[in-house]
């Protein structure tokens, strides 16, 4: 039986470093390659000695495939092409090319240059890891060799991020990477065509919540910036430099724009005017609204928001700062965070999701007194609020896609595990398929059922399908032929060219039996008795009585001979062909 | 594509047959019928190739058949039809059946046992198809023989088994046209063949091409159409094609679907895997909510669009589409709408920090939440998030159409609708907000939602603000403050947008009249009156000033006790105002006012009948002016004239009424006027100034009589005709008059036969109504016609000059309804002092903002003129967009006008007013021409030879000032 075995390198149970190993009819391939947040160490990054020990990665590896540029799903693929050494094909999406670069610089300049590490990619890793990307386009079918193709889908969540479909034969696996089944204001909703793939490998980073309408999500946001705007307090809106902060940075601008407002919003800069170029450009790949009206206006040229100078965080006065990174977990947002806590006129928003170890996820747990580094107490005391601003599908949405892609079998990743558990256990439920959520490292085999294309030439198929009476074009139908398997190949064939192809000459079947009969009188006597009979029963039937002394009913013969021994006992030997 | 493009060259070209038949005289035709197809014939076997015949049918498809020769060319085409071996001719032939089977007045029977022999040898499946098609045409035009269509739908069913999904297709569709609709022909049908259409398409419900299945639900939609009763036994095959994977079956299936819940609300039907039922509207609402989460858009709109016809629907049902159960890390939560209603019922006020009050509060049993409920839970939950703004619109109107059947939903939806306002597409704003007003009457606004809805005032499109006050004007408010927090907002909107002061204060009008009660307690604040201190007295001519008193005036009219609340000035104030903006300010019973306000406030309902009376009876005076002298008869008329101006500027119900018979009043005193002048016996040169009067008066005439057909909606055709019969007078007279000054007979001629073949038209066009007119100016010249034909241009003018002076005054019968077109230009104002600059030879665009009024087709015939202090004059259509129905019979142009000019030495003032373009040819008693569209608008028709086109200022003119500098080098 084939089967297609998945190993998450990362994801398994967790959230951070997607990295899973895929191999489906003995094609190897790897979806994402991305670093963990919450670790500083060697954890930050998938094991890759797991896929091979000593010998070339490239070897193993047929293709990797990255679905966005969010450093989680990204972060180590210049360590894993340039220092452990791959020069396969990379596939990701024209946006996800564009960008990544710049995420992973920045992510490299803030461990080298901040932290001081060493042993770490350097820019020119970065450079020669993105000549080895491969760009594609939404619903392209690329053929990576001969036989595996890769397809993207749409997936919301971030610019550029999509769902691949990877597909060898008959077989086919879906990997959705991260997505959105809500859309939002720059990005349109997931779509997926009903492609029932074997293996549906889907995010749940929220499986087990149904999120409030977005609308009620943007007012109750809008409502809280303007309000601590209005106190004259300062908000501060930690994201990632590139996908919630559009969507907030498109929501704000709007808003700032209706009611009139004159309270600075800053971005920090750097990243933001590279990135809201490439926002700019890649207008195809957002929402409805956006496509339709970039011709007059482009929704990314801000008006409001302007570019933010680090003295600009002691200014008196209210004002709207979004800086990164998302989590708190370092750089600007947690130097403006540090300055503002003390102060209960301000606010920080978190909109999106933490991972666990880093300053967002205490403060969101409800920590009011954080340990800095240096033994440093921060006495938290301005307003933390969490608006669910991140763009993954919720527990509803999950459903939806596997509803509109109808996989024969599912397998959760990035999600926490308990989570995960009711989400399988819905899904099973449901869709009355299995499910499966291997943690890091555990295999799991998938046992497919691969349909098997077979040629059959036209003739021959008019010939079969010509016989007996039209059946349903539907149902299965019988036919008969010869299956010949040639160099890989299969072909239904007539059973003459079978014959004729391979060489060999036609035998026939024939089945004879014996009957004997007490029957004193002579031989033709007894012939012709029972040629009489039957002639008096099957008169449908062309019976005939040859010269020879033998009879044919059809293709039937029957002969009659005296026994050798006891002459009053006639064998008739009734011989006829395999029909 | 290729196809495509030809099929639709030869739908346009039988167009042109039909028109050249009607117009071509029948003398012509026999002349042509022989040549045609015999030319046919000769051209067929000619060819020597597939691709001549080919060439030689296409020429053919461009010329026009006449019905005579149609027969003849069919024959031919049969005949050629079997000898050809080229499929592509044959299917050209094929085509070229069904389209002349279409021509008009061709009765297709005799051809059809022809068309289905055809059939019987043909191999390719495309010209299969193409038969068919021509069947199926040839049956829609014999719709009164139900045994050509039992035999067509015979032949389609034996098709039915055909390979190729083209024909089946084609079987499909003729089944579903030409099926037996009725009971009794089913049963004859089924003694016959034992055939049930029904079943027959059923069948093919689970055809393998999904092409197939979707004509087969199409043709059962067409089956019902017709009005066949489908079965309940559909449902359930029909339930499974919403999984199909083909978007076009699955939208035909939620149609059919839709159908079958009309058809059978009532029934009960099995919930599978368990042993409940329910009402099959009930599954059906479900299982439409199901696919408004589909993967195709088209499916989406089409499912949320139904959801909206679905009445009967339990209200359990319906309240599940907006429900959508949050949780959070598999605890319940709340939504917002129902943390915001608590906190509003609890009595708290917003204090904005709403610490962690979202957090979630009960713990869930895991296996009762169903994330994908079967049902229709939070249908439109996801529809109005939908990433299709077309989805979302739809969404909205279902919304609209189920809350305004059933109050309670309409309470439910209310959140939802509130939050559409924010949408990013203003299309939906609007579409929202315009829903919220059509069920405005179920429901209060909460105090947060009043919020919502009032920040969105300060919405930059004019279109929203203006939908907002509408639905302002008709909402309830709960609280005083509601009333007070839209006071605030209105006023700050009036400020940022001065020019939506007229809307802000009608809006405020309706407020103030709604909500009495609530207001009077805000009433000494509003005025800031003082119960010690006299406060200075407010600027009068302050529009903020103004809503605030137009608000609590209107508030006053039923609430006695307020205007004991007034100081001095409101008093005063009121007076002006009630003068100045009567439609705003209503008339108050004032303490201490008793002379004013009752002579101002008599009742006003039964104040209609004495004014429609006196109308009635000053025409019917002057109707009966017969005996009068012809002083008197002027006199009359003048007075009767002045009357009804004067009724027209009293009573606005009845101004198009009023104005209308006078100016038909008035056409007819200038004609009297022009007929009396005494001197008509004496030599024409000598009286040239009497002569100026009467061509003038014609000319007026005419004029009016074209503003009497075109300005006014409601004219039915008997006015129209008494409005033409004015007109003719007036040419009549015209004639009369140039018969008088002109020299030499010459220029006569032209001139007499033009206007008898207008009479000619008149007769024509009024066949029916001419018997009415008994003594009338057209009745004499009728009678007289056959004599004026044969006579000299002198006779003619002499007839013409006694009939008009003994033909009576006809009777102006007036229609129910009249209201005149009216236009009024509210941007620009024209008062500003600066000139608008530019550069001249570049252009400077100009904003116009308009309203009309009982405009008919305005996209087609309001146009904005600019006259330049030069007299060029420029015309401009303005875009069908530009249009804006706000209610029924009002329109709302907001368009630009570019305007460039060479460059002047000085600014100077430029006219802009609007102009009702007619034209005599698309008078309402003539056949109606379809409608085209605005840019063929004019090109498409050229005038006819009686066609006269002109335009009808119907605003008052604004002035410009302009200066175009000249362009620095």
């Amino acid at each position: 039986m084939p089967e297609i075995k998945v190993t998450p390198l990362g994801a398994g149970q967790d959230v951070g470093r997607s990295c899973i190993l895929v191999s489906i009819a003995g094609k190897n391939v790897m979806l994402d390659c991305g670093m963990h947040m919450g670790y500083n160490d060697d954890r930050r990054f998938p094991d890759f000695s797991y896929i091979t020990q000593n010998g070339r990665l490239t070897d193993f590896l047929d293709c990797v495939i990255i679905s966005h540029f969010h450093l989680d799903h990204c972060g180590a693929l210049p360590y894993f092409s340039e220092m452990v050494g791959y020069d396969g094909p990379i596939y990701m999406t024209h946006p996800t090319k564009a960008i990544c670069p710049i995420l992973l610089e920045d992510y490299r300049k803030i461990t080298v240059d901040k932290k001081g590490e060493t042993n770490f990619f350097t820019s020119q890793m970065i450079k020669d890891c993105m000549k080895k990307v491969v760009a594609v386009h939404l619903h392209q079918t690329v053929q990576v060799d001969e036989e595996l193709e890769i397809k993207a889908y749409y997936a919301g969540h971030v610019l550029g991020a999509a769902m691949f479909q990877i597909k060898v034969g008959c077989e086919s696996v879906v990997y959705t990477g991260d997505y959105n089944m809500t859309p939002d204001r720059h990005l349109g909703a997931a779509w997926i065509d009903k492609c029932r793939p074997d293996l549906l490998i889907s995010e749940s980073t929220y499986a087990t919540t149904i999120r409030d309408s977005k609308r009620c999500r943007e007012r109750d946001f809008l409502k809280k910036v303007h309000e601590t705007v209005e106190r004259g307090g300062k908000v501060l809106i930690p994201v990632f430099a590139l996908g919630r902060a559009q969507e907030l940075c498109i929501l704000l601008e709007t808003f700032w724009e209706r009611m009139n407002l004159k309270a600075p919003i800053y971005f920090s800069t750097g990243l933001t005017e590279k990135a809201n170029h490439y926002y700019k450009l890649f207008i195809t790949w957002t929402n409805q609204k956006i496509r339709k009206t970039f011709v007059q206006r482009n929704m990314f040229e801000f008006k409001h928001i302007k570019a933010f100078d680090r003295a600009f965080a002691d200014n008196p006065g209210p004002m709207v700062v979004f800086a990164t990174p998302g989590m708190l977990h370092a750089g600007q947002s947690l130097q403006i965070f540090r300055k503002w806590a003390g102060n209960e006129k301000n606010m920080v928003i978190m909109p999106g999701y933490c991972v666990q170890g880093t300053v967002g996820h205490k403060i969101l747990s409800g920590q009011r007194k954080l340990e800095m580094e240096g033994r440093q107490i921060l006495e938290v005391k301005m307003q933390v609020e969490y608006m669910s601003f991140s763009a993954h599908a919720d527990a509803k949405g999950i459903m939806q896609l596997i509803r509109q892609a109808e996989p024969r079998n599912v397998l959760l990743v990035h999600g926490e595990a308990k989570k995960m558990e009711f989400l399988k256990q819905k899904i099973e439920q449901e869709f009355h398929v299995s499910c499966f959520m291997p943690a890091n490292g555990e295999t799991t085999t998938i046992l497919t059922n691969p349909c098997i294309p077979v040629d059959i030439s036209l003739g021959l198929l008019k010939r079969e399908t010509a016989i007996g009476p039209v059946a349903d074009a539907k149902k299965p139908k019988l036919m008969h032929g010869s299956l010949l398997m040639k160099d890989n190949s299969f072909r239904l064939v007539s059973p003459e060219q079978a014959l004729k192809e391979l060489g060999l000459a036609e035998h026939q079947l024939r089945f004879t039996c014996r009957v004997h009969i007490q029957d004193p009188r002579k031989e033709h006597e007894t012939v012709l008795r029972v040629y009489n009979h039957l002639k008096g029963i099957l008169k449908d039937y062309s019976v005939q009585h040859l010269p020879d002394g033998s009879i044919t009913v059809e293709s039937i013969l029957i002969q009659a001979t005296a026994h050798s021994e006891d002459q009053g006992t006639k064998v008739l030997l009734v011989s006829w062909t395999y029909q | 594509m290729a196809a495509h493009l030809k099929k639709r060259v030869y739908e346009e070209f039988t167009k042109v047959v039909q028109q050249q038949h009607e117009d071509l005289s029948t003398k012509k035709l026999r002349l042509t019928k022989p040549s045609k197809s015999a030319a046919l014939h000769v051209d067929l076997c000619k060819a020597t190739s597939p691709a001549d015949a080919l060439q030689y049918l296409l020429q053919f498809a461009r010329k026009p058949v006449e019905v005579e020769s149609v027969e003849g060319v069919v024959r031919i085409l049969l005949e050629h039809y079997y000898k050809e071996n080229d499929a592509s001719v044959r299917l050209k032939i094929a085509s070229l059946l069904g389209l002349l089977s279409k021509t008009a007045g061709f009765s297709p029977d005799c051809i059809m046992d022809d068309a289905i022999n055809t059939l019987q040898n043909e191999k390719s499946h495309q010209v299969l198809a193409q038969l068919l098609d021509t069947l199926l045409v040839i049956g829609t035009k014999l719709p009164e023989n139900p045994s050509v269509r039992m035999r067509l739908v015979e032949v389609a069913c034996k098709h039915l088994t055909d390979s190729s999904h083209g024909v089946r297709n084609k079987c499909l569709q003729l089944i579903g046209c030409l099926g037996p609709v009725e009971k009794g022909v089913a049963k004859e049908a089924e003694s016959q063949a034992a055939k049930d259409v029904q079943k027959i398409i059923g069948d093919h419900f689970n055809d393998q091409d999904p092409r197939v299945r979707t004509a087969a639900i199409k043709a059962m939609l067409q089956l019902h159409e017709r009005g066949l009763k489908l079965q309940q036994a559909i449902y359930s095959q029909a339930c499974k094609l919403l999984a199909d994977d083909y978007e076009q079956v699955r939208s035909a299936a939620v149609q059919l679907i839709w159908v079958l819940s009309q058809l059978y609300p009532e029934s009960i039907v099995p919930i599978p895997s368990s042993n409940e039922e329910i009402r099959l509207v009930d599954d059906a609402f479900g299982k439409i909510c199901h696919m408004v989460s589909d993967g195709s858009w088209v499916v989406r709109v089409q499912a949320a669009k139904l959801l909206g016809s679905m009445q009967q629907v339990s209200s359990h049902f319906l309240e599940q589409t907006l429900d959508k159960k949050l949780m959070s890390d598999l605890r319940r939560k709340r939504t917002a709408h129902e943390r915001a209603k608590e906190l509003y019922s609890s009595g708290e006020f917003s204090s904005g920090r709403k610490w962690g009050d979202d957090a979630p509060k009960e713990e869930i049993d895991t296996g009762a939440v169903n994330l994908i409920e079967s049902g229709a839970c939070g249908a439109f939950v996801h529809g109005l998030e939908d990433e299709m703004y077309e989805v979302r619109i739809a969404a909205v109107e279902a919304l609209c159409m189920l809350a305004q059947s059933s109050p309670s939903f309409a309470e439910k939806c209310l959140d939802f609708l509130v939050d559409m306002f924010n949408d990013e597409i203003e299309e939906v704003r609007l579409q929202s907000i315009h829903t919220m007003r059509k069920i405005s009457n179920n429901i209060t606004l909460r105090e947060d939602q009043l919020d919502t809805v009032l920040a969105v005032l300060e919405d930059s499109s004019r279109d929203i603000r203006e939908a907002l006050h509408e639905l302002l004007c008709c909402t309830n408010v709960s609280t005083k403050e509601g009333i007070h927090l839209a006071l605030v907002e209105l006023l700050k909107n009036l400020t940022k947008y001065p020019t939506d002061r007229e809307s802000i204060w009608k809006c405020l009008k309706f407020l103030g009249s709604r909500h009495p009660t609530l207001v009077l307690p805000l009433v000494p604040e509003l005025l800031s009156t003082h119960p010690f201190f006299d406060t200075p007295e407010p600027d009068m001519d302050d529009p903020a000033y103004i809503a605030v008193l137009v608000l609590i005036f209107n508030a006053a009219k039923s609430c006695p006790t307020m205007p004991a609340l007034f100081s001095d000035h409101t008093f005063r104030h009121y007076a002006y105002l009630r003068d100045s903006l009567s439609h705003l300010v209503p008339p108050l019973r004032l303490p201490g006012r008793k002379l004013v306000s009752s002579a101002v406030s008599p009742s006003i309902t039964p104040n209609e009948d004495p004014s429609q009376q006196f109308l009635h009876q000053s025409l019917e005076r002057v109707y009966n002016f017969q005996h009068l002298d012809p002083r008197g008869i002027q006199e009359l008329l003048e007075f009767t004239i002045r009357d009804l101006q004067r009724l027209g500027e009293l009573q606005s119900e009845l101004a198009g009424m009023a104005d209308f018979t006078a100016t038909y009043l008035q056409c007819q005193l200038l004609l009297i006027k022009a007929l009396q002048e005494k001197l008509w016996n004496v030599a024409a040169p000598l009286y040239l100034k009497q002569n100026a009067l009467a061509s003038a008066a014609a000319k007026q005439i005419l004029e009016e009589t074209y503003k009497m057909e075109f300005m006014y909606s409601g004219v039915e055709s008997r006015q129209v005709v008494i409005i033409h019969h004015m007109r003719l007078q007036a040419k009549a007279l015209q004639l009369i008059v140039t018969a008088r000054i002109t020299r030499g007979v010459e220029p006569l001629f032209g001139m007499c036969e033009k206007f008898l073949q207008e009479v000619d038209s008149f007769q024509r066009c009024f066949i029916s109504e001419v018997p009415h007119m008994q003594g009338s100016f057209v009745d004499k010249l009728l009678d007289l016609m056959p004599r004026l034909v044969t006579s000299k241009p002198s006779e003619v003018v002499k007839i013409l000059q006694t009939t008009l002076r003994q033909s009576t005054f006809l009777h102006l019968p007036l229609p129910e309804q009249l209201h005149r077109a009216t236009a009024n230009i509210i941007e620009p104002t024209g008062e500003s002092d600066n000139p608008l600059r530019f550069t001249s030879g570049l252009v400077v665009a100009l904003d116009v903002d308009a309203t009309l009024e009982h405009v008919q087709d305005p996209q087609g015939t309001v146009k904005v003129q600019v006259l330049y202090p030069d007299g060029q004059a420029q015309l401009i259509h303005p875009k069908p967009a530009d249009f804006r129905n706000p209610g029924p019979g009002r329109h709302r142009l907001i368009t630009q006008v570019y305007l460039s000019h060479t460059a002047w030495t000085e600014p100077c003032q430029i006219e802009v007013r609007l102009l009702l373009a007619y034209n005599s040819n698309r008078s309402k008693a003539s056949t109606r021409i379809p409608k085209s569209t605005w840019s063929e608008s004019l090109e498409a028709f050229p005038p006819s030879e009686n066609g006269i086109e002109g335009t009808i200022p119907f605003s008052k003119p604004v002035k410009v000032y302009i200066m175009p500098k000249p362009a620095r080098r």
